[in-house]
């Protein structure tokens, strides 16, 4: 098998993996739990984050209609009890962030993409990525175990905070506590040995030809939001393992009363719980960035820019977090601080916006369902990215903070990051991961049906929360000022559209068990796209390329004046005395 | 904007509802303007069978409809730090001479709350202490020493556009002057524990009149069986 460059380092070893795999006669068990190939390593984290995502939107069910409709019983789940309530709020906040997004955007698509996008055969470091897996399937099971243990599962809020979290005289869940610590660490050590991998892979393994800068996007913002993660992580992981410490050895790190302190844990959490918004994103606006050129036919405006921003915008995001503590007993002087810094963030992040917006200018414009999701991103984080000022600018948080204000804010981020670019992604690369073509008609369906009652989700909570209502309330007729009419009327209709939205998504797995038994043949490249992945066959068979590729150019020379094609791909050798001084 | 939604009722809650308000213009000028360019571009430049075009987005004229905008985002961020500081100062870094000082103390699962008596001081015998129910006088300063029993909770009177934590181990001091008498909701806005979302209360916002004989009541109970009428912490639930 040809090799991409010298570069490429411990080939021996990655080898030897491949050739276990190729010759050998595996079971299923070994074929799929058990494989170092980074696309059914991709596959098992789509998977397991479906999965969750399930179970995450299972959670959102039960506690939503206990909103709606107060100590009724719910159908499929029974009643929900201020203890289920908690429990069911904190781990769909965990189980949304930690098990769905993180997994799926940057495991799933980082795994999938890295490799087939940089023209090499595998990650650097196989059996590592197996084993990033594993430790996350294991940190699954744990946290879910917590729901079958005595006195059931944490019910302290995603964020921890203790000494609620430290002490189970206060959480009463002395079982649930500690394994919903032990679960998110487990998860942190996977997706650090993931992390690993990305950066050295699309470090060490490039194709001959591939410079950083003729990279993909997506390419350049899952390394950086890997970056991001591993140098955010280690304080949060220290505060953890305080945190089981204060839980079962007694010892006082967060317990005022034995000279530790409880404020100390939110500044490690949100050190962490910032820049960790950003690492969700980065990989979106990734995915998005891939899209929106082919479906343009459009060059990328200022391609070297958006990296920049991404750049800036990471940097920045260590020295915002405590805009989550304005209120929580800092000195009120750090609060203009930090006021500064989070809204200035906006200037990065406005202008990759902009760069992604003039992309669109001159284009050659068609709407297939992966350009709906694309643009719906765009349209929808819009949302969530102004209305963040709000919750950043000191003056103005006092008020919105730990209301649903801040609650609708940050669904407007993380629902167009961890849903609306997820399907993005997985309507876009479908066709390469199966071979087939998914239903554009019940695709648009699907999308229209999903985007409508999204918004008829969350815009009726920015009023509830300007209007006061406070969050991880299990039954708002205990506030007087909250029980009105018109507000339980909003909180109905929330709850009806996610009726509506969870309905809209049996259509989708309709669509993808369709397109998988009986979806048109897509070939190598329907798009007629430039990046490597569609140099291969569709799918990529084991060791990705049948003869490795050599890259000429950037990934976006769509349109380009001198072809009569409007699509360049990276790997075709130029034209005899055309010249290569086409660098992106 | 607010005011439309929930009462203003502190000498405060207006300038915080005014930075929301500019927060609300200058952001939803973007959003407005980014949407229009982004839907205007997408209708605009949809696929009649053209060849689309090759902008690099390098040479200065392109990148001038980047920059300018980039540079009047950050003017609107200018104004928007400086306008909502100013209300920060003003509310938690700043501490008017007080007129009278509460006590709060937030504990799983209620409030409770000591007001001075008719000697105007708070540590004395006179002190009236309840649960659930803090009253207050119109147009006076209050200062607030919050505290908390065990975990954290945070102190919120919406209609003040007021909110703090009260951390564990710690006295934090805060202030507020109501402007108009009436009964609102008191929060905790920090989940805390199983019983976070039933622990509530009521502030009385009264007139001079009305507490003093509030007051009077509570002193003559006090007189009479040496302590504060019976209160029931979750009353009317």
């Amino acid at each position: 098998m040809a090799q991409p460059a010298t570069e490429h380092v411990d080939d021996a070893s990655a080898h030897a993996q491949h050739d276990d795999h190729a010759h050998g006669k595996q079971s299923a068990w070994t074929k799929y739990m058990w494989s170092t190939d980074h696309k059914v390593i991709c596959m098992q984290y789509l998977i397991t984050g479906a999965i969750m995502a399930v179970i995450g939107g299972y959670f959102a069910y039960a506690f939503r209609m206990q909103l709606a409709f107060p100590a009724q019983s719910v159908p499929g789940f029974g009643l929900v009890t201020p203890h289920m309530y908690n429990s069911l709020v904190t781990n769909h906040g965990t189980i949304m962030i930690f098990w769905v997004a993180m997994p799926v955007l940057i495991a799933a698509f980082g795994n999938y993409l890295i490799p087939l996008m940089c023209g090499c055969d595998d990650m650097v470091f196989p059996r590592l990525n197996r084993l990033s897996f594993q430790i996350f399937l294991l940190s699954a099971v744990v946290l879910m175990a917590a729901f079958f243990v005595e006195n059931g599962a944490f019910g302290g809020a995603w964020t921890a905070y203790p000494p609620l979290s430290a002490n189970s005289a206060y959480n009463l869940t002395p079982s649930g506590q500690t394994l919903w610590v032990v679960a998110v660490a487990l998860e942190f050590v996977a997706f650090l040995l993931g992390g690993i991998n990305f950066v050295t892979t699309a470090m060490n393994s490039r194709a001959p030809g591939l410079t950083m800068w003729r990279l993909p996007l997506v390419v350049w913002m899952i390394v950086l939001a890997s970056i991001m993660f591993m140098a955010s992580v280690g304080p949060l992981v220290a505060g953890a393992v305080m945190l089981l410490f204060d839980q079962l050895a007694g010892t006082g790190f967060y317990d005022p009363a034995r000279g530790g302190d409880p404020v100390l844990w939110q500044h490690l959490f949100w050190f962490f719980g910032h820049p960790e918004v950003y690492v969700v994103l980065l990989p979106a606006m990734g995915i998005i960035g891939e899209i929106i050129p082919v479906f343009a036919r459009k060059k990328f405006f200022a391609y070297k820019v958006v990296v920049y921003t991404a750049i800036a915008t990471g940097l920045l995001s260590f020295f915002v977090w405590a805009h989550h503590q304005f209120i929580s007993g800092i000195d009120p002087r750090m609060a203009n601080v930090f006021t500064v810094t989070t809204v200035i963030i906006s200037v990065p992040l406005a202008e990759m916006c902009f760069l992604y917006i003039a992309t669109l200018y001159g284009g050659k414009i068609t709407l297939p369902t992966p350009m709906l999701w694309a643009l719906a991103f765009m349209a929808e984080f819009l949302i969530g990215g102004v209305t963040g000022i709000f919750c950043g600018a000191s003056g103005s948080d006092l008020y919105f903070h730990d209301t649903y204000f801040v609650l609708a804010h940050f669904h407007y981020t993380f629902f167009p990051i961890a849903v609306i670019a997820v399907f993005a992604g997985i309507t876009y690369w479908f066709p390469k991961m199966t071979g087939k073509f998914m239903s554009e008609r019940l695709g648009k369906i699907h999308f229209w049906g999903t985007i409508i009652s999204y918004n008829v989700i969350f815009l009726p909570l920015f009023v509830l929360g300007a209007a006061g209502q406070h969050r991880r309330i299990y039954n708002y007729n205990h506030f007087p000022d909250l029980a009105v009419p018109w507000m339980q009327n909003l909180r109905i209709l929330a709850t009806v559209a996610f009726l509506v939205l969870l309905a809209f998504q049996l259509v989708f797995i309709w669509n993808l068990v369709q397109s998988l038994s009986k979806g048109k043949p897509a070939g190598k490249n329907p798009y007629n796209a430039n990046t490597l992945e569609w140099a291969t066959e569709s799918p990529p068979g084991h060791g990705n390329f049948a003869t490795m590729p050599t890259v000429y150019r950037g990934p976006y020379e769509y349109s380009h004046p001198d072809r009569e094609d409007d699509w360049w791909p990276q790997h075709e050798p130029p034209a005899e005395n055309a010249g290569d001084g086409e660098d992106a | 904007m607010i005011s439309s939604l929930i009462e203003s009722l502190s000498t405060y809650s207006e300038s915080v509802d005014n930075v929301i308000l500019l927060i609300a213009v200058l952001v939803g000028f973007w959003f407005l303007a980014c949407e229009a360019v982004f839907f205007w571009f997408i209708w605009k430049f949809r696929d009649r069978g053209q060849k689309a075009m090759y902008i690099e987005g390098t040479k200065k004229e392109e990148k001038k409809f980047i920059n300018i905008p980039h540079m009047l985002v950050l003017v609107c961020d200018i104004v928007i730090i400086i306008m909502a500081i100013r209300v920060w100062v003003d509310v938690k870094q700043t501490l008017p001479p007080a007129d009278a000082t509460i006590g709060v103390h937030g504990q799983q699962w209620s409030w409770t709350f000591k007001h001075p008596g008719p000697d105007s001081k708070l540590g004395t015998a006179d002190d009236i202490d309840t649960a659930h129910d803090l009253h207050v006088e119109v147009g006076k300063t209050y200062h607030f020493k919050l505290t908390s029993e065990d975990v954290m909770h945070s102190f919120s009177v919406p209609v003040f556009r007021l909110k703090q934590d009260a951390v564990p181990g710690r006295e934090i001091t805060g202030w507020f002057k109501a402007t108009a008498p009436g009964e609102y909701d008191i929060q905790c806005a920090e989940m805390c524990g199983i019983g976070h979302g039933i622990m509530g209360g009521r502030i009385h916002i009264e007139t001079a009149a009305q507490h003093a004989s509030w007051m009077a009541k509570q002193a003559s109970s006090i007189a009479a069986t040496g302590d504060a009428p019976p209160v029931v912490a979750l009353e009317g639930k």
